[in-house]
């Protein structure tokens, strides 16, 4: 009833191919924008910014990274803590050493530098599959890491190993440092997130993004029908590196201002973005929105609820964060093993029915 | 539908607004989970317990209540922000979030905040120069006091002279544990000591490699930056590999009755450094029995008061509190803001005279901050572990660091920062 087809005609291939074929989808996304960009940047404060929405931001171009290279081009990759690692050191070196030039253009070139890192521990996927490629990317993971506390270059030789954010400018507005006003700090990483999510979303369902499905779903067949696994596995390698190279970036220069490479790049970190998305949806752009929002928010929402609200003290809290997070992804995982993004679907489809599904 | 419900109950929970309360609010950024709450926990138990005390026994300071409103960390910086970002609201007057990755974190933003932050014995060491960091203050004590000290100890033991000697600093790896690298670096090359950095990383329950390498390169000493659970795993090993114990000295992090505990008899004669008394024969541990543990107000079970961690916990909020009171005198209010903590903060002094009234004589120094010094005396003492009688005891004297050696770097890094944020020298 609310959610219908009928009466939506397409007339030409170009709408019957668009991203949201439903006229209330399409609205939806329309509001859902102008909402981000029109009204919530009156609205936030530092607590909703540095605590909600810049986490779920820059953790949404994360998995949107890997999404690519995990769920659309089926290698599987512990190394985004790494990668995420080379965008932030990667920001500081350029922001240090060319202050005068945009921190867009810094974002962008350290989301660049990452692609090369990426394809370069990404040849390994040429031989080796699965549990395997898992585990050398698991060596890029602690191998950057390692690079990161052990030259000193890389932190510009300070004492404690640490990387701080300058303060820099667009168009006037800073967004780093720590004078940074709220908005301006939801703001560019909004316009990152969505600028990171039409590409995703326009790569992945052209030609490089069937090329990279094929391989995921058959290598061999998709080798004999003209795919090139060498130029497929690669391209999923860079792109997705791009993006995670960007999410380090801005995740270091504008949400946290400091970092360390152990602390803020660690496995932790890869297994983090690893679950939002398996929870969100393996090869789906809305399932790598819906990984990091349940898990950036779902911590936040039961701390506040158990300690803001009932007055629990803190560590229970903590640990019983820990216990309904872990026992969710458990049963999201046995009642949905395709994630949120094929909940959302299902419930499309019951929409679409509704009231009357017989 | 429930959907709606679920989601106006979810907005709403991360909506929970605080109140705005007319408190002395000082937030604990604690952390009673991970690998590193066994410091964590006994550090705030005594930070909270103290400021319980103060509620129970004289109304607060200066006859308003104190708050602490904690929130858990997990030493994790992630957290930290978001810590900070949830308590400054309620108009928190300073921070004393006892991680040096958070610290660096909090630097930037609370100085933009007008917030005041307390590290005693952690943090940035340059923040001891009250020019450049104007809302940071790390006295009595700081890593490079720390590591000056662990160096003079060593230094008495022979006689002055470490000619060709070999110490290998151990340290967690992460900022906390390469913060004394400079400082030690530096003094090799006064000394003519060999230096070796051995890195552990977090969280440092798996040390084989490390022990290893100390147990082939035999260094005369070992210095060790370590923190929570790395601590009992690093004194277990160096039990194993049979390293002489008194040549194994801590810094004061790395030396709490649960770090030597584990390891038996075997941990007798361990060093530790320490900028405070140790034990609990101080007339403020019988009142914290009393009003707060004996009342059931504590914010633990009790069972830590005067261990080590705990009397830090102590002495942090005691010197907040003494702050907070400082300030309500200069500005002639009683509800302070953080800005006019910021002031008590900086025009504090601590006089023997004034310890003992708090039932804490010859517990910590006498010192007096100002604009330029936020780093206090820097004197330490060395403290050594006597497992049958199951206690530390001082085995120096507070003694002075090498502020020759400690000043320009912290002169230089401070002035890096200065110059990295174009910060104006704040005192005249």
């Amino acid at each position: 009833m609310f959610y219908r087809e009928a009466g939506d005609f397409k007339t030409s291939y170009r709408d019957d191919n668009q991203t949201f074929p439903i006229r209330l989808d399409r609205a939806g996304y329309w509001i859902a924008l102008f909402v981000a960009f029109c009204v919530i940047p009156f609205f936030v404060n530092d607590y909703w910014v540095n605590s909600i929405f810049a986490p779920f931001f820059i953790y949404a171009i994360a998995a949107l990274g890997l999404n690519i290279l995990t769920g659309y081009a089926g290698q599987v990759s512990l190394g985004t803590g790494g990668f995420m690692a080379v965008g932030a050191y990667a920001c500081y070196k350029l922001m240090v050493a060319f202050p005068e030039i945009n921190i867009v253009f810094h974002v962008l070139i350290a989301g660049g530098i990452t692609a090369a890192v990426g394809v370069a521990f990404g040849l390994p996927s040429l031989r080796i599959k699965g549990f395997y490629l898992a585990v050398a990317t698991l060596a890029a993971q602690f191998f950057l890491v390692w690079l990161f506390n052990k030259v000193a270059w890389f932190y510009n030789y300070s004492a404690s190993g640490q990387i701080n954010a300058p303060e820099r400018t667009v168009f006037g507005v800073i967004v780093t440092g720590p004078n940074t006003e709220a908005w301006a700090k939801y703001m560019i990483c909004l316009v990152f997130l969505v600028g990171v999510a039409w590409v995703a979303r326009n790569l992945t369902r052209g030609m490089t993004g069937r090329k990279w499905m094929g391989i995921r779903d058959m290598d061999i067949a998709a080798e004999i029908i003209g795919v090139n696994p060498l130029m497929a596995k690669m391209s999923a390698f860079a792109v997705s590196s791009f993006f995670v190279g960007i999410a380090g970036a801005l995740f270091f220069a504008v949400y946290l201002g400091a970092a360390e490479a152990g602390e803020s790049f660690g496995i932790t970190k890869s297994f983090l973005v690893l679950f939002m998305v398996i929870i969100g949806g393996l090869g789906s752009i809305f399932g790598s929105f819906a990984g990091a929002a349940f898990m950036v928010l779902m911590p936040v929402l039961l701390k506040n609820l158990l300690v803001g609200t009932m007055g629990w003290p803190t560590e229970i809290a903590a640990e019983l964060e820990f216990i309904i997070v872990g026992g969710l992804i458990v049963i999201f995982l046995i009642l949905e093993p395709h994630g949120l993004a094929q909940l959302w679907r299902l419930t499309k489809e019951k929409l679409r029915l509704w009231p009357f599904p017989h | 539908m429930t959907f709606k419900r679920v989601a106006a109950a979810s907005v709403a929970a991360l909506m929970v607004a605080s109140p705005v309360m007319a408190d002395l609010v000082f937030p604990s950024l604690s952390y009673r989970t991970g690998p590193f709450a066994a410091g964590g926990i006994p550090y705030a138990d005594g930070f909270a317990d103290y400021m319980t005390l103060l509620n129970e026994r004289d109304g607060g300071v200066g006859g308003v209540a104190i708050q602490v409103p904690e929130c858990e960390t997990a030493y994790n910086t992630e957290k930290g922000v978001e810590c900070y970002e949830s308590t400054k609201g309620m108009g928190a007057l300073a921070y004393n979030p006892l991680s040096t990755g958070i610290t660096y974190q909090l630097i930037p933003k609370a100085t933009a905040d007008d917030i005041p932050l307390y590290t005693p014995g952690y943090g940035r060491t340059s923040a001891a120069n009250g020019n450049v960091f104007s809302h940071v203050f790390n006295f009595p004590a700081n890593y490079w006091n720390g590591a000056s000290a662990a160096i003079n100890h060593v230094l008495d033991l022979n006689g002055g002279d470490l000619k060709g000697k070999k110490i290998v600093l151990l340290h967690f790896n992460g900022a906390y544990g390469k913060e004394p690298i400079p400082t030690l670096t530096k003094l090799g090359e006064k000394h003519g000591y060999d230096l070796t950095t051995i890195p552990i990383d977090y969280p440092g329950q798996e040390q084989k490699a490390q022990w290893l390498q100390i147990r082939r390169e035999k260094p005369d000493y070992v210095l060790f930056w370590g923190w929570g659970v790395m601590n009992q795993v690093a004194i277990q090993e160096a039990a194993n590999i049979r390293y002489p114990m008194d040549q194994f000295i801590g810094v004061w992090w790395s030396g709490a009755e649960h770090d030597v505990k584990p390891a038996g008899e075997k941990a007798t004669g361990y060093k530790a450094m320490t900028f405070h008394g140790v034990g609990s024969d101080y007339p403020v541990f019988d009142d914290l029995q009393k009003y707060v543990v004996d009342a059931g107000k504590a914010a633990g079970d009790g069972s830590n008061v005067g261990t080590v961690i705990y009397n830090r916990g102590v002495y942090a909020a005691m010197m907040l509190a003494e702050a907070a009171k400082n300030a309500q005198e200069i500005h002639g209010v009683k509800d302070i803001t953080s800005a006019q903590m910021r002031d008590g903060l900086e025009q504090l002094e601590i006089t023997n005279a004034r310890m003992a009234e708090l039932g804490m004589e010859g517990f910590g120094p006498e010192f007096k901050v100002s604009c330029a010094n936020h780093g206090g005396p820097g004197s330490i003492a060395i403290q050594q572990w006597d497992a049958a009688a199951g206690k530390w005891s001082l085995i120096s004297d507070f003694g002075a660091s090498d502020m020759e050696v400690i000043q320009p770097l912290i002169d230089a890094d401070s002035a890096a920062y200065a110059a990295e944020n174009k910060i104006e020298p704040q005192c005249n």
